[in-house]
C-alpha cells in the first residue's frame, strides 16, 4: 500500500497569537512550528500500515523551506520521502490544488490528511483533495482498517460516531482516535540519522489563484473582569448566571 | 439570485443549528435582495423555517446520510436556483459535505463565520478561536459555514412555499453500515450547557457528581485533555483546541486549571464558571464567574441549590 500524508506546518497548541503590518500578516516572531497535531495523529496510524504490512509512506508540505523541519522530523519518525512545494500556502482550494497536481499520477492508494490545521482551522483540503484526484472520502476519521482494498472507517458525528464501509483509493480526514495520544512517536536518534539521508524533493508550484483572501486579522474581545463568588454563597452565582447573564 | 441554506435536520425537526444557517440565510437575503431558500433533508413539515425567514424550501428525503450524494444534490440546487451564497451549518456532515462542493464548483468556502459580512468581508474564527479573519471570496459562488452559537436565531415570519426536490444518487463507494449515539445524553455541539471536568477530580470514580450537575442542568459532560488521554472519560468528551470545541451558553470547568490549549476551545462559550482551589489557575483570568473552593464540597452544594432553584423557577 502505498500512502501519502500532508503535513501542515503550523504554530504549536501554546503559542500566543499576534498579528503584524497593520493586522495583515501572522506574526511568527517567536513561535514554534510543529507539524499539525491532526496530521501528526495521521501519520502515526501510517506507521501503523507500515510496521503491520510494509506500506511505504511518503510526506507532502506546501510552504518555503522553513517547514523542511517538520517534513524531516516525520522522517524521522518513519516516513520514507519528503515532498515539498515551494510556495506559501494560501486557501485551503490554492493548497488542494498544488498537491493534486503534484501527486495525480503517483497512485497513492491512501491519502491521509487532518480533518483540519489548527492554524486557519480550513477543514477543506482532504475534501477538495479527494475531488480533484476522484478517490473516495471520509472526514472526521477516528477508526481505519484497510484489508485489500477494502476499507472500514468510523467517522464523529455529533453524539456518537458512523460506520462506515469504503474502498481504496481514498483520502481522509483524519483526527485523534485513528491513534491516541500516547501512540504518537518521539523521533529516536537513529531515526533523526536516517532521515538526513532520506529524499526531500522540492517541487515548483504550477501556479493556483486563490479562491479567498484573508485581508485583516483581529483578536477577539477580551474578557470583562471576572466576578469572585464565595465558596459558601452559591446562591449568589445562581442569582448572576439567572438574573445577569440570563444562562439558567 | 438566491441565497440558499443548506438545511439537514434531526429525523424532521430542527435543531438550533439549523435555525442560526435559516436566520443568517434570510439576513443575507434580505442584505441583498434576494430570496432565502432552504435545502431541507428528511423534514416532511419545514414551515418553522418560514417563522426565521425562509420563503422557499426544497424538501429532499432520504434513506441515510452519503456525503456525495448529499454533495450532487446541492450542486444541483444551487444551479436550479442561481445561489450566489450556500450557507451550511459547522455540524460533522456539513464540514463532510462543503469541500466537496466548493471542488466541484470551484467555490470559495469559508468556515467558522461568526456574524454578516461587512465591507466585503466575512469574519470568521481562525487559530482556534484565538484569532478572527476577515476573509472576501474572489468566486461566484461562495460557501460559508456558521460557526454554532455565534450569529443566532432571528425570527422574521414568512410565507414559505414547500416544494419537494429529487436527491441526485452517487456512485460513491463510501455507505454508512451503522450509526452509534448516545440517545440519552445531550451531544456537546448541541448543548446549551456544559458541565466540564479535569485533574481535580482526582479519579474517573468521583464524576457521578459531575454527571448529577449536568442532570440538573440538562447540560452536556465534557473533560480536559489530560482526563481524556489518562482514559478516565471517553475521547469524545474531550473539548479543547485538539479535541472538540465548546461554543455553549453557559461552561463549567471544575477543576481545569486552564491551558491555553483548553481556553482556545472553550473560549466562544459566553458564559463561564470556574470552581478551582488555585486561585492562581489560569483558567480564572478567562472567566464571567469564579468559585476559590474544594469541588468536592461546592459541587454537591451548587447541586442542591440549584435544585431548589430549579422546583421555585419550573
Amino acid at each position: 500500500m502505498k500512502i501519502l500524508v500532508c503535513i501542515s506546518n503550523v504554530p504549536d497548541t501554546t503559542s500566543k497569537i499576534n498579528f503584524k503590518d497593520n493586522n495583515t500578516q501572522f506574526d511568527t516572531t517567536a513561535v514554534q512550528f510543529v507539524i499539525n497535531p491532526n496530521d501528526e495523529f495521521g501519520l502515526t496510524r501510517a506507521m501503523w500500515f507500515k510496521e503491520k504490512s510494509g506500506a511505504s509512506i511518503d510526506v507532502i508540505s506546501v510552504g518555503d523551506a522553513s517547514v523542511e523541519a517538520s517534513l524531516r522530523k516525520a522522517l524521522a519518525i518513519g516516513a520514507d520521502a519528503a515532498i515539498r512545494i515551494d510556495t506559501i500556502p494560501k486557501d485551503g482550494f490554492s493548497v488542494a490544488t498544488e498537491i493534486a497536481a503534484v501527486i495525480k499520477d503517483k497512485n497513492y492508494d491512501l491519502i491521509i490528511a487532518g480533518r483540519e490545521s489548527i492554524d486557519y482551522n480550513g477543514g477543506m483540503v482532504p475534501g477538495i483533495l479527494a475531488h480533484l484526484l476522484g478517490y473516495e472520502f471520509i472526514n472526521k476519521c477516528t477508526a481505519l482498517e484497510v484489508e485489500g482494498s477494502t476499507v472500514k472507517a468510523e467517522r464523529e458525528i455529533e453524539g456518537g460516531k458512523e460506520v462506515l464501509s469504503s474502498s481504496l483509493p481514498l483520502v481522509i480526514g483524519g483526527q485523534k482516535g485513528l491513534v491516541e495520544e500516547k501512540d504518537l512517536k518521539i523521533p529516536n536518534m537513529r531515526g533523526i540519522m536516517t532521515a538526513r539521508s532520506k529524499p526531500l524533493e522540492v517541487i515548483t508550484p504550477q501556479g493556483t489563484a486563490e479562491l479567498s483572501t484573508d485581508v485583516t486579522f483581529d483578536k477577539p474581545e477580551t474578557k470583562s473582569d471576572i466576578t469572585m463568588i464565595p465558596a459558601d454563597q452559591l446562591d449568589l452565582l445562581i442569582n448572576h448566571l439567572h438574573n445577569d447573564a440570563k444562562v439558567i | 439570485m438566491s441565497v440558499l441554506a443548506f438545511i439537514e435536520s434531526n429525523n424532521g425537526s430542527f435543531k438550533k443549528s439549523d435555525l442560526e444557517v435559516a436566520s443568517y440565510a434570510a439576513a443575507l437575503a434580505a442584505a441583498t435582495n434576494t430570496e432565502a431558500i432552504a435545502l431541507v433533508f428528511n423534514s416532511d413539515d419545514c414551515s418553522p423555517l418560514g417563522t426565521y425567514g425562509i420563503s422557499k424550501a426544497l424538501k429532499v428525503s432520504t434513506e441515510q446520510f452519503n456525503a456525495s450524494s448529499y454533495a450532487a444534490t446541492i450542486e444541483v440546487a444551487t444551479t436550479q436556483e442561481a445561489a450566489t451564497v450556500l450557507i451550511c451549518s459547522s455540524s460533522s456532515n456539513s464540514k463532510y459535505i462543503a469541500p466537496l462542493v466548493a471542488a466541484s464548483l470551484k467555490a470559495a468556502y469559508v468556515p467558522n463565520v461568526i456574524a454578516l459580512p461587512e465591507s466585503g468581508t466575512y469574519p470568521r474564527n481562525v487559530f482556534s478561536n484565538k484569532g478572527i479573519a476577515h476573509t472576501k471570496v474572489n468566486s461566484e459562488l461562495s460557501i460559508i459555514g456558521i460557526a454554532p452559537n455565534t450569529y443566532g436565531v432571528h425570527e422574521n415570519p414568512t410565507q414559505i412555499n414547500q416544494i419537494d426536490f429529487n436527491l441526485v444518487s452517487s456512485s460513491s463507494k463510501t455507505q454508512s453500515t451503522s450509526t452509534e449515539t448516545a440517545s440519552d445524553k445531550i451531544s456537546i455541539a448541541d448543548a446549551d450547557i456544559v458541565v466540564s471536568a479535569g485533574r481535580g477530580l482526582k479519579g474517573p470514580e468521583n464524576w457521578g457528581m459531575i454527571e448529577e450537575l449536568a442532570q440538573v442542568l440538562g447540560a452536556a459532560t465534557a473533560c480536559s485533555k489530560p482526563v481524556s488521554d489518562m482514559g478516565w472519560r471517553p475521547h469524545s468528551e474531550h473539548v479543547g483546541q485538539t479535541g472538540k470545541p465548546v461554543s455553549c451558553n453557559l461552561y463549567f470547568a471544575i477543576g481545569i486549571s486552564g491551558a491555553i490549549q483548553h481556553l482556545a476551545g472553550v473560549s466562544a462559550s459566553k458564559t463561564k464558571v470556574v470552581i478551582n482551589t488555585d486561585p492562581e489557575a489560569p483558567f480564572f483570568k478567562a472567566a464571567d464567574y469564579g468559585i476559590v473552593g474544594d469541588a468536592f464540597e461546592v459541587v454537591p452544594q451548587l447541586i442542591e441549590k440549584l435544585k431548589a432553584f430549579k422546583s421555585e423557577n419550573s
